[in-house]
């Protein structure tokens, strides 16, 4: 079972760039969107990427970043996010092969790639909301939204 | 089952029998190749179902896949406030492949369009706001690509880029 609303999320630096490392507890103070997505090129995962992309306007406005993980090599992920302009970290659970996917749950064992994954983590970094997708279902943004309205109700 | 979560209203461009009991509304991108297949199938169904059936149409540019599908959107709307709004979606739709800055003006001269508004028009941010509160409104109705359709408010996800795929949901509402 994925990690569910209530628990800290487990920190880690995962490699961002080929040369940069980015490190979860770094984004204190921002909510921060975590995707975990089995792989780079795949139709939906491009999708829901893209989509993603799009929305980071709409998502900066919550105060939120969004961070896309997958088993990916750090180069792949360079590749991917050129050929298809996305202008948020990629980051690379790569070695070892899945570990921060593990640690959130959201490891597919029997093809060796992340699940498709949602967390929203609210300023200090514990989980408000998760949610595991079917395979092959791009889950939109919707869902993360509706998420991020429903913590600024709480705050208020 | 995702719902629209903006009615139709004032802002929208609307094209069928007004009051009609079904709706259909599309989030569209003016350089997505399936919209530009489903821009004729559209026509038809319109056609067939001319006494029931009203249609929708709000952007969804998809712009770091799509360079030049703002860009349209803004001259879509900017024809919009000459009352020329589907005539321009028409011509943008019929020349998906030609698409540039250059011939959405050219476009524009074809509707006769008064040019100096039409250019003051096409960046301004009235125009550039109401593309984006199109865009969020689809993002939060759960619009994943384009075309995304919806049926009296709710998500049709049966569409298979066939026409019957569309006069089956029609049907489907009567």
């Amino acid at each position: 079972m994925i990690l569910q609303k209530g628990t800290p999320a487990p920190d880690f630096e995962l490699n961002s760039t080929p040369d940069q490392k980015l490190k979860l507890s770094d984004l204190k103070g921002k909510r921060v969107i975590i995707a975990f997505y089995p792989a780079d090129w795949s139709p939906v995962c491009t999708d829901q990427m893209g989509l993603y992309n799009e929305t980071l306007k709409i998502f900066h406005r919550y105060n939120a970043e969004v961070l896309g993980i997958s088993v990916d090599s750090k180069w792949c992920h360079m590749a991917f996010a050129k050929h298809r302009k996305i202008h948020f970290p990629l980051l690379a659970d790569f070695e070892p092969k899945g570990k921060v996917s593990k640690e959130y749950g959201a490891y597919n064992d029997k093809e060796g790639t992340s699940q498709r994954a949602l967390f929203v983590l609210d300023e200090n970094g514990i989980i408000y909301w998760s949610y595991l997708s079917p395979e092959g279902i791009n889950p939109g943004a919707d869902c993360i939204l509706d998420a991020l309205e429903e913590m600024n109700k709480e705050k208020k | 089952m995702s719902k629209l979560r903006t009615p139709i209203g004032q802002q929208d461009h609307i094209l069928g029998k007004p009051g009609a009991q079904i709706s259909l509304v599309e989030y569209g991108d003016y350089e997505c190749s399936h919209c530009g297949h489903a821009y004729p199938l559209i026509k038809r169904l319109l056609k067939e179902f001319s006494n029931e059936l009203l249609f929708v149409f709000r952007n969804f540019p998809l712009q770091e896949s799509h360079p030049c599908a703002m860009i349209a959107a803004q001259a879509a709307e900017a024809a919009a406030l000459q009352n020329k709004f589907w005539e321009m979606h028409d011509l943008i739709y019929e020349h998906q492949d030609e698409l540039d800055e250059n011939n959405l003006l050219y476009f524009a001269e074809t509707l006769n369009l008064d040019m100096n508004k039409f250019q003051s028009d096409l960046n301004s941010q009235n125009i550039i706001s109401k593309i984006e509160s199109d865009f969020e409104s689809g993002i939060r109705s759960g619009v994943n690509g384009t075309p995304t359709f919806f049926i009296n408010d709710q998500r049709l996800d049966s569409y298979d880029e066939s026409y019957e795929s569309l006069a089956d949901a029609v049907k489907n509402q009567e």
